[in-house]
């Protein structure tokens, strides 16, 4: 009863604590857009020329261009944090309902990433320090440390030729099969086949990180007193690895895990990208394509939220995970 | 760390301390070069930039102009083919490494100013300021940054100076948050309370005593900050959002991607050129960390 209200007092905390950086978001946007060189509604409309004259009227108005500064940033602050932001007539929707129809695809990419990455980084971690120095040690190095330093975009691509136009495994972009009109776990099958070449793409950084912060973590574990005194009670190595260190060593993991949500949903752009993949990422290359910085603006303040947001639960699921940790 | 630190603290210059300075090179000269794996990066980074200084002196035609029928495969008449354009791909790895290292150097001085000012001032007072300054640090890293990024070239268009300005504005705080460390742990030694107290002003007890002794680890976080700096370039303009005029890597692999089926080679080769490149300033910057930082080795 009394964790339970220390446990929503402590939500209730945290979301206070967000607003400042919410304000800072909002704020970041109104500043770029009066910043950047010509009139805020040309800047907002693209390309001069492009636009229609009620679009543009459209734009002042929302933003209120004929107000003195202030009263502006007021009104703007009072839409974006309502969710009130804009119409893209580009797109011929609001901005709020196109982001919300596309954040499921990114969070199911996402979410699987995160598995993956947390999974295998974990995983190899474990094998490559629990020899250290030996060969198999320093095959995973190389490997994380070679795919710490490749681009994204080029890994999907290079994943696109080799598993998708020479093997013909899995097909190249998107997120169904458009044609084959799959219902039930046949449709689920086929999300899933169309999601194996983008999570893998966008966890291999990840994974490169945790594989290397886990490895240096055991490491660090290994020296403990508490492992002194499995080790004397008589455990075999593996319990000790698997029931002992494991859950101690995988704490920075996971803490870094969600200081990367963030870095993760601007990686999930270029992913998108490269597969096609019909979430928030594709739908900003589109923005920018189309030079639509309105709905460019909105994603970003959404995807903002969204990391607020998940950082919030990791650190509820966190207080569950670690009793020494208090809900201060 | 704390006898080390102590004892180059009061830096007078003087014959004797020159030789100190030389002897100290040759020590970091000979710790960095045990690690061969940084050896061989730092090559590796030499043959780029110089490749970056001068290779752009060989070619008598730009990045951009047509040189050959599209798609000439590589190893041919051009020694990695001409793109769906006809444009020399060779050219415009050389071009590229100029753009990609220019970029990278650039926003990570900047980057590195910033935090290094914003760190420094909250780890030298502390208390409130120190309070602020890290809410805000804190604030800017729960941004996605790659999205704010984005944000900036598009809205100020791509240009190198906005792109510059991008990646420097999204990758101060983790230098803030190192020179502010390093600063308050140095700001309650005793040499600097004793510069205090004698009653030197705060910017020379900064800049003649602290900084010197944090140089190092600015160094090490710069290093790897100039790789991240390279690879959010490259994603950058793989996006489409680089300088019109200038050629650069990731906009190689993004304007091949269509022709993916046909000349996949012409979306390789510029990777590779990004990979070694981003390889061989990590490998580099681990090297400076064991030979900089010995204590702190990480295992």
């Amino acid at each position: 009863m009394s964790v339970a209200r220390d446990r929503a007092r402590y939500i209730a905390r945290r979301v206070a604590g967000a607003v400042p950086t919410i304000l800072l978001i909002v704020t970041l946007n109104f500043l770029l857009v009066h910043l950047a060189p010509g009139n805020a509604a040309d800047v907002l409309a693209g390309e001069a020329g492009s636009a229609t004259p009620e679009y543009m009227a459209y734009l002042r108005h929302q933003f209120g261009l004929d107000q003195p500064l202030y009263i502006q940033y007021l009104d703007y602050l009072k839409n974006v944090v309502t969710f009130d932001l804009g119409y893209s007539f580009r797109e011929g929707m609001p901005v709020r309902d196109l982001i919300f129809q596309r954040l499921g695809p990114t969070l199911l990419l996402m979410g699987t990433t995160i598995v993956l990455s947390i999974g295998l980084g974990i995983l190899l971690g474990i094998f490559g320090a629990s020899r250290p120095g030996s060969l198999r040690d320093n095959v995973i190095s190389v490997f994380a440390l070679v795919a710490y330093a490749t681009p994204l975009f080029w890994v999907g691509l290079m994943l696109i030729v080799l598993f998708a136009i020479d093997l013909r495994w899995l097909p190249t972009s998107g997120m169904v099969n458009i044609a084959a009109f799959y219902t039930g776990w046949q449709k689920v099958g086929d999300v899933a086949r169309h999601l194996v070449l983008p999570a893998v793409t966008l966890s291999l950084f990840y994974m490169a990180l945790y594989v290397r912060l886990m490895r240096s973590s055991m490491l660090e574990q290994r020296g403990m007193d508490y492992v002194v005194t499995a080790r004397s009670k008589g455990l075999t190595e593996r319990a000790i690895t698997f029931r002992h260190v494991l859950r101690n060593a995988s704490l920075p993991v996971v803490t870094m895990a969600g200081v990367q949500i963030g870095n993760l949903l601007g990686g999930s752009v270029v992913v998108e990208t490269v597969f096609g993949w019909p979430g928030i990422g594709l739908l900003a290359f589109r923005a920018l394509f189309s030079r639509d910085l309105n709905l460019l603006l909105g994603i970003f303040f959404v995807a903002a939220c969204l990391v607020i947001v998940v950082n919030i639960i990791v650190d509820v699921i966190y207080t569950l995970l670690d009793p020494r940790i208090r809900l201060r | 760390m704390s006898v080390q630190a102590n004892s180059t603290a009061p830096a007078v210059p003087g014959p004797a301390a020159a030789g100190a300075r030389q002897g100290h090179a040759r020590e970091f000269w000979q710790r960095f070069a045990r690690n061969r794996a940084a050896l061989g990066g730092l090559v590796v980074l030499l043959v780029i930039v110089v490749v970056a200084l001068v290779g752009p002196l060989f070619f008598k035609q730009g990045p951009f102009e047509l040189a050959g029928p599209p798609f000439s495969p590589p190893f041919g008449q051009f020694p990695l083919g001409t793109d769906m354009l006809g444009r020399n791909e060779l050219a415009g790895i050389v071009f590229g490494a100029r753009t990609s290292l220019l970029i990278g150097l650039v926003a990570t001085l900047f980057a590195t100013l910033l935090g290094g000012l914003l760190g420094g001032i909250a780890g030298y007072y502390g208390g409130a300021v120190d309070e602020m300054l890290m809410r805000l640090t804190e604030m800017f890293q729960t941004i996605p940054s790659f999205l704010f990024a984005i944000l900036v070239v598009a809205i100020l268009s791509p240009s190198i100076g906005s792109v510059i300005l991008a990646i420097a504005v999204v990758s101060w705080p983790p230098m803030a948050r190192l020179v502010r460390g390093e600063f308050r742990a140095l700001r309650n030694r005793e040499f600097v309370e004793a510069c205090i107290s004698m009653g030197m002003s705060d910017a020379r007890v900064i800049v003649r005593h602290i900084l010197p002794n944090c140089v190092s680890s600015i160094i090490v976080t710069g290093s790897l900050l100039v790789a991240t700096a390279i690879l959010t370039e490259s994603a950058l303009s793989f996006l489409g959002l680089s300088d019109p005029n200038v050629m650069s890597w990731g906009f190689m692999v993004g304007a091949a991607r269509d022709f993916l089926q046909r000349a996949w080679w012409l979306c390789a080769i510029p990777g590779v050129a990004i990979l070694v490149t981003v390889l061989a300033i990590n490998v580099v910057g681990d090297g400076l960390n064991d030979a900089l930082n010995p204590r702190l080795r990480r295992l």
